[in-house]
């Protein structure tokens, strides 16, 4: 790890493909800055990414990286961090990535407390498909594929985070570059599951939950007495439907990350060349 | 060939059916005798019956037969599933004082054991010996000396205490004086013991070890039917390796898990069976594409859907040969024996990471559950290789840069085969994607470099050809003008059957196959044959249409799928009447 890493060795030679003024350029920028800021360099650094919009993230950014199937990110992401202890993991993706089609690998990932970072980019719409309904869209949110709107309550990740065991549990958003940071970088500080829902903002297909309506209603928690690790304060802001919210809602600072339950703490791409020393005991198990 | 000895004990499921074969097979296994053992879980009736069954003989055996010698049967209908099996002389232990028992008919010609397993386990300590009492039972009957029953317990109980031992001592001493005293007969059965050495395991529990073996380091599965025992056995074993075994979600998260700990660079492994096959067809294509090496192990069973979960067959060979949308290579790799799971597990391992692709290890049901023995030298740890294939380092990485610095994890070369850099390379690090990707694994649509991709995963196969040995099992008469071809778990049952048929003066080259991709090129084994036949356990002949595609000549096919394995007599039986009849070429 080098001292003298900065948050543009982070960047790919690809250019960014979202359109001009999506939210996933700041999502991205706060979550490189981040991993320069916490000591990472792109050599010790895994980045996981669903599929969608966001999910195109792992190209731009450099890193050792795996651009997975719809929905799985948070698995391969678990995977990486159990062989290698030793590299940061981050894994990013979308509403509806981890949502929707992923919603049943969220709640485990979170119940398994393992010492990584997930970013969720929520823009409340499929953007990549051109603009229909995804999880976090509003209930009388109008789209292609919902005229009317959903019709169902859309999901509260954090209430389901929280549900499930959250260990670390926060929001930010994307265009307040410097709290976005912050926050990111708490959540990579994190000993265990560190998980950030980013408002990003949908340029083109959502002309709801755009820049300016989360600028007029969110409410900063580190300006509003809120304690973090106090958990009963915690669900109120979680579940207050009245208002927006970003900060660090929930911590648990007794947390105990996956590898140290497990005593998962070994590089385990160093193997010998041969059968391990006392392999024969195993034969000799079966006399 | 020394005689052979069939032993079974059946009951309802919750009868510890299962734990009192082990212990008999156990037993037998420590007096140097050959096992081979197999799990009925019948429900031709209704369900609830289950049944261990054990052959054993001083030489090797390698399948079951229609045939049983012994049978403790703890209910009636233990007695009506095997009336087929059961024969004329036929030992029946049952406890007449067992309500369900009281009334209980021995069929004709079988000599019936009435010995009071309850009563007399109750009087050693606990009516929960009972079957322990009838083991006891079981030895008086076939001359086998208890004391090998003695340390079998031992292994069993040991950890629970000394005195669990000795009352299970005492329980299997008064079911065998209490036959010797009441039924002065000789049994005809005289189970010799010799000095060999053996140990007694399972498929399931060879591929697991096999795992080990070869440095797998991380595991992640979904408990399923017939696999779960490859988990259950890594469980706490592999941690003592220095790797993890997580029990996932779902069969989507196992594979990505094991995915992910794969690009880690860890060695990873997952088994599932049918259902979760499916599942991970999902991943599959994203493994094979981003050249990640996976283990991808499928115990097969009865399918489609749930199909019948307890039962056998291997239906599964076209799902592994071409499941998934789009086209990109991966193996199949299918032991032929249980023993063979071991070192297949080990070849897997290196294939997967020599060639960077995924490779599905196949068992069957019936390998995955029978127990069979081996010497210990079958499993030489010594003899295990592991090959990583083409891996880069700090100092190596520089040498696979592109012009502008980029490492190029799919690097155009000539065999196919382009280099690995491990998280924490310096300078290595690198995208994977199940997108179309240029050499350093950045999407790219552009029309040259797609066709180059495809070109160079496909020329991973044509390396693996010719730098492998894919060569088939062989057995039997090399000049025989009958050939009879079959891959997995078969061979077993076809070796002992070809040894009934050369008593019938029936000359049969065999070849059995644990490669099914890359597979061996067997049109001179077909071309020099006068009769073909692929005996396989599927209804629609899945690996005979390989050979037919290979061969460009059509072959006769013995199929089974009924749920149960060969026996050897009976394919014995089924290969004689093809024969007999000629061929015909089955459309």
């Amino acid at each position: 790890m080098s001292s003298d890493v900065r948050f543009t060795d982070f960047k790919s030679d690809k250019q960014p493909t979202w359109c001009p003024g999506c939210g996933d350029f700041g999502t991205m920028n706060g979550m490189m800055k981040a991993l320069a800021e916490t000591g990472n360099d792109p050599d010790n650094t895994f980045v996981v990414a669903g599929i969608g919009c966001s999910g195109k993230i792992g190209t731009y950014m450099h890193s050792y990286a795996l651009h997975g199937v719809h929905g799985r990110a948070l698995p391969v992401g678990t995977g990486v961090k159990m062989a290698r202890p030793d590299i940061e993991v981050m894994v990013a993706g979308g509403d509806g990535d981890g949502y929707s089609i992923g919603a049943g690998h969220f709640v485990h990932a979170v119940r398994r407390n393992v010492d990584m970072t997930y970013v969720v980019m929520d823009n409340r719409i499929y953007g990549l498909t051109k603009g229909q309904a995804s999880p976090t869209s509003r209930e009388d949110f109008e789209t292609s594929t919902t005229p009317e709107g959903p019709k169902q309550p859309p999901v509260n990740p954090h209430a389901l985070a929280l549900a499930s065991g959250a260990t670390f549990i926060a929001q930010s958003f994307s265009s307040d570059a410097l709290r976005h940071q912050e926050i990111i970088q708490q959540a990579v500080e994190h000993d265990g599951f560190g998980f950030v829902n980013v408002y990003s903002p949908c340029v083109t297909f959502n002309d709801v939950d755009t820049y300016d309506y989360f600028r007029d209603s969110l409410v900063d928690l580190a300006e509003a007495d809120h304690d973090p690790t106090d958990y009963d304060a915690a669900k109120d802001v979680i579940l207050d439907s009245d208002k927006e919210y970003q900060g660090v809602i929930y911590r648990d600072d007794e947390s105990v990350p996956y590898h140290e339950q497990h005593g998962v703490d070994e590089n385990m791409s160093d193997i010998p060349d041969g059968a391990p020393e006392n392999a024969t005991d195993l034969v000799r198990e079966f006399y | 060939m020394a005689a052979d000895f069939n032993w079974a004990v059946g009951g309802e499921a919750g009868d510890g059916i299962d734990s009192t074969g082990k212990i008999f097979a156990q037993a037998l296994s420590r007096s140097g005798r050959h096992v081979f053992t197999s799990k009925d879980f019948a429900s031709r009736i209704r369900g609830g019956y289950t049944a261990y069954k054990v052959r054993t003989s001083v030489d090797k055996v390698q399948s079951v037969v229609d045939r049983l010698d012994v049978l403790i049967a703890l209910t009636p209908r233990t007695i009506e599933e095997n009336l087929e099996e059961l024969h004329e002389g036929s030992v029946i232990i049952y406890d007449g004082e067992r309500t369900t028992m009281q009334n209980v008919e021995i069929p004709e010609g079988m000599i019936g054991i009435d010995v009071p397993l309850k009563r007399l386990a109750e009087e050693a300590g606990g009516a929960i010996m009972r079957n322990v009492v009838a083991l006891g039972a079981a030895c008086e009957v076939a001359e086998f000396p208890i004391e090998n029953l003695d340390s079998a317990l031992e292994k069993r109980f040991g950890d629970k205490g000394q005195k669990l031992v000795d009352n299970n001592k005492e329980a299997a001493r008064a079911g065998q004086s209490y036959v010797a005293e009441e039924y002065d007969a000789d049994f005809e059965y005289d189970l010799e013991t010799t000095d060999e050495d053996y140990v007694l395991l399972n498929g399931d529990e060879a591929i697991g070890m096999g795992a080990i073996a070869a440095g797998c380091r991380f595991y992640s599965g979904y408990p399923i039917t017939p696999a779960t025992d490859v988990m259950t056995y890594l469980t706490g074993r592999l941690e003592r390796y220095g790797g993890h075994v997580v029990q996932a979600e779902d069969e989507l998260s196992a594979i990505n898990m094991a995915l992910g700990a794969a690009r880690g660079g860890a060695r990873a492994m997952t088994a599932t069976s049918g259902p979760g096959i499916d599942l991970m067809t999902e991943t599959f294509g994203l493994v094979a594409t981003s050249e990640t090496p996976l283990v991808i192990c499928n115990v097969m069973r009865s399918g489609p859907s749930t199909g019948m979960p307890t039962k056998q067959e291997q239906g599964d060979l076209n799902h592994m040969l071409y499941g998934g949308h789009g086209e990109v290579p991966r193996f199949v790799l299918a032991p032929t024996t249980v023993a063979e799971c071991f070192w297949k597990t080990v070849e897997a391992f290196n294939l997967a990471e020599k060639y960077q692709l995924p490779v599905y290890l196949t068992a069957d049901l019936s390998m995955a559950v029978t127990e069979q023995t081996f010497a210990p030298d079958t499993f030489d740890m010594d003899e295990v290789e592991v090959d990583r294939g083409f891996v880069v380092d700090d100092a190596s990485v520089e040498e696979h840069l592109s012009e502008s610095g980029g490492f190029m994890p799919h690097e155009l070369t000539d065999d196919g085969i382009s280099p690995r850099a491990f998280p924490g390379t310096v300078d290595g690090a690198h995208m994977s994607t199940g997108l179309e990707h240029d050499e350093q694994g950045r999407r790219t649509e552009d029309t040259e470099m797609r066709v180059e991709q495809v070109d160079k995963r496909n020329r991973k196969v044509e390396s693996a050809r010719e730098r492998e040995d894919w060569s088939p099992r062989e057995f039997g008469d090399a000049d025989a003008e009958n050939l009879v071809i079959t891959w997995g778990s078969n061979e077993g049952a076809l070796a002992e059957a070809l040894d009934l048929l050369e008593a019938d003066d029936v000359d049969i080259r065999v070849l059995s196959v644990p490669y099914v991709f890359p597979r061996p090129d067997l049109s001179d084994a077909v071309a020099a044959a006068e009769n073909v036949i692929v005996v396989e356990c599927n209804e629609t002949g899945q690996f005979a249409n390989l050979v037919e595609h290979d061969v460009l000549e059509r072959v006769d096919r013995i199929n089974k799928y009924d749920g149960v394995r060969f026996k050897a007599d009976e394919l014995a039986r089924e290969i004689g009447e093809a024969l007999e009849t000629g061929t015909e070429a089955t459309q």
